[in-house]
């Protein structure tokens, strides 16, 4: 899965409200999703689209709907890959900064 | 939680690609070799064939955190290699989790292209709210682990990299 896809996804405040309503709770239905948001219901059918193909939101038929589900899996490779590695790095410049004060 | 228009069903689902054959992701998530080196790292133990049972023993670290030996069960419902393997899946570590109804983890398999394999959980954790909860990663703060956001990350990384990921909580 291509990061830039999941990076311009999360850029959107309208796709990051349909990434927490989906988050509150899952299987949702596109005209459900569509009475929490200001917007018509193909503009949110194009917010989800794009959420599909950065794979933040996979869907799932069951009878005749199609129902949404939130993947948290490509920003939990995010983290696992960049934010990881800063706060690791910044907790063990606290680390030394206290090895070094208590040398003192 | 996470409840489908109707009301009683529960349902997670899970995506991640790997760069693996679909051979070698089955391999990771049937065999105990592979699944002590990511995520929660237990020792699983598949009959595979309809029917079959499951259960995952728990690694030293997990003993030395006072877990009993078996952490899991559940039954094997369709054993399909490489493609699809579909179980029912109990956690038995706290007498609370074990009340719970026994859910159902579907693996899908599916080989995209490059090389490049789909896979997909959907855990249908309808009757365990708790086993749900953890799932979800929503315990992660107080020590139960990032559940299948955890375990798919990790199972990536390994065999991406050959390498368990630094920070996953496995065997010594």
């Amino acid at each position: 899965m291509d990061d830039n896809l999941v990076f311009k996804a999360l850029a959107d405040p309208t796709r990051r409200l349909l990434l927490d309503l989906l988050f509150e709770r899952e299987s949702r239905t596109l005209t459900e999703l569509e009475s929490h948001v200001a917007m018509t219901r193909i503009g949110v059918m194009k917010h989800l689209r794009l959420l599909e193909a950065a794979g933040l939101v996979v869907t799932r038929r069951s009878g005749r709907e199609k129902l949404h589900f939130l993947n948290p899996i490509p920003i939990r490779l995010i983290h696992d890959r960049w934010i990881d590695k800063y706060t690791e790095r910044r907790t063990s410049a606290l680390v030394n900064l206290k090895t070094n004060l208590e040398a003192k | 939680m996470m409840t489908t228009p109707n009301g009683s069903e529960t349902i997670q689902i899970y995506r991640v690609y790997i760069k693996a054959t679909p051979e070698v992701i089955w391999e990771a998530i049937t065999q105990p070799e592979w699944t002590v080196q990511y995520g929660y790292a237990p020792l699983v133990d598949y009959e595979l064939r309809s029917g079959g049972a499951f259960k995952a023993f728990a690694n030293e670290g997990m003993k030395a955190f006072g877990c009993p030996d078996v952490i899991s069960d559940g039954e094997v419902i369709e054993s399909n290699p490489p493609r699809k393997l579909v179980q029912t899946w109990r956690m038995i570590m706290t007498p609370e989790l074990a009340a719970e109804a026994f859910t159902r983890v579907t693996y899908d398999i599916e080989p995209v292209r490059g090389g490049v394999t789909k896979l997909t959980v959907t855990h249908d954790v309808t009757g365990a709210p708790m086993w749900g909860g953890v799932a979800r990663g929503e315990s992660e703060s107080s020590g139960a682990g990032g559940g299948w956001s955890e375990i798919l990350s990790g199972l990536k990384t390994l065999l991406e990299t050959g390498h368990p990921l630094p920070f996953q909580s496995g065997p010594a």
